[in-house]
């Protein structure tokens, strides 16, 4: 009887770890919460965002975003408070701001400008080659 | 003429530039979002006093360097001696910040590893780690008399890193 229980205990408590151990308000409070995690990166394994990660530090993280969503606080006040302590590396979609400026619209100056300079190589290319045709290249090879 | 071969040219030696200075760059180690602010206001209790409290405002006064440490921490053994060989010779003064520790684990780390501490900062669930801004162990920061945080350090510390880091900045913060 004894190892009974104490195997069904067993069982029990194995269940229990399997359960995703925040305790959501309601369903629409847990998609905020899984947005949230899949944006913010995990800032020591810095690859993966915080709802993958398994550092301690990002167990640490969505404990402490889940504490501060039963506080009430907006999503945009839990990542001020996390961009204020980790800094906008934390942003998957850093800020259109500053130096940001720079990351966001840097792909599509070298897209705009590598179009201009092949474009105004290719013109010159074809003017070239119309007032100067090639000479055919076997024409003084005597065989 | 010339610009068309300066050009490029000029593209060349920015990018490598650019790329090279990148190379040497430690990627995992981020910049702390707290240089050159005030140290976050806490309290919490001594690590080696139950129920005695300490918070940021009884460490103001004096620049200290605040280590970040725990007793599961394996690179913290490689720093321990080099903190505890400038802290016994009165280098500096050192504050712990004990790191998602049981009370127990870190009392019986200090008794085998040496305890530096002037005071140490007990942090059990990692709370006022966050608020510092830790990503994991150890780290350490130096704090300036007022109170500013003026450098972080999150690999172990060498006694180079003392030298020339860490001891030039807590001197500069005594005022």
């Amino acid at each position: 009887m004894r190892a009974l229980l104490f195997g069904l205990s067993l069982v029990f408590a194995s269940a229990v770890w399997a359960i995703d151990p925040l305790p959501f308000a309601d369903a629409d409070q847990e998609a905020r919460f899984r947005v949230l995690v899949a944006e913010l990166r995990c800032v020591q394994c810095q690859n993966q965002n915080l709802a993958d990660s398994d550092a301690l530090i990002a167990k640490d993280l969505r404990k402490e975003i889940f504490d501060q969503m039963q506080a009430g606080q907006s999503d945009d006040e839990i990542v001020a408070f996390l961009v204020e302590r980790y800094g906008e590396f934390v942003l998957y979609r850093p800020p259109f701001s500053g130096m940001n400026v720079l990351l966001w619209i840097g792909p599509l100056l070298i897209v705009v400008f590598g179009g201009i300079g092949i474009a105004a190589h290719l013109r010159r290319r074809a003017r070239t080659s119309v007032t100067a045709p090639r000479a055919p290249l076997n024409e003084d090879i005597d065989w | 003429m010339i610009a068309r071969l300066f050009f490029p040219l000029a593209l060349f030696v920015g990018l490598a530039v650019l790329l090279w200075s990148g190379l040497g760059k430690d990627p995992t180690i981020l910049p702390s979002a707290l240089l050159d602010k005030p140290v976050p206001e806490f309290v919490t209790t001594k690590l080696r006093e139950p129920g005695v409290d300490i918070g940021s405002a009884d460490l103001l006064g004096e620049p200290y360097l605040l280590n970040v440490f725990a007793s599961w921490c394996a690179s913290c053994r490689i720093e321990h001696p080099v903190l505890d060989a400038y802290a016994s010779r009165g280098e500096l003064k050192l504050i712990g910040l004990n790191y998602r520790d049981q009370r127990a684990d870190a009392l019986a780390w200090l008794d085998r590893f040496g305890d530096p501490y002037a005071e140490i900062l007990w942090d059990p669930d990692g709370r006022l780690g966050i608020d510092f801004g830790v990503t994991g162990t150890p780290e350490s920061f130096v704090v300036d008399a007022l109170g500013i945080i003026r450098y972080k350090h999150v690999v172990p510390l060498s006694p180079d890193d003392m030298e020339n880091e860490v001891l030039p900045r807590l001197k500069q913060g005594a005022f």
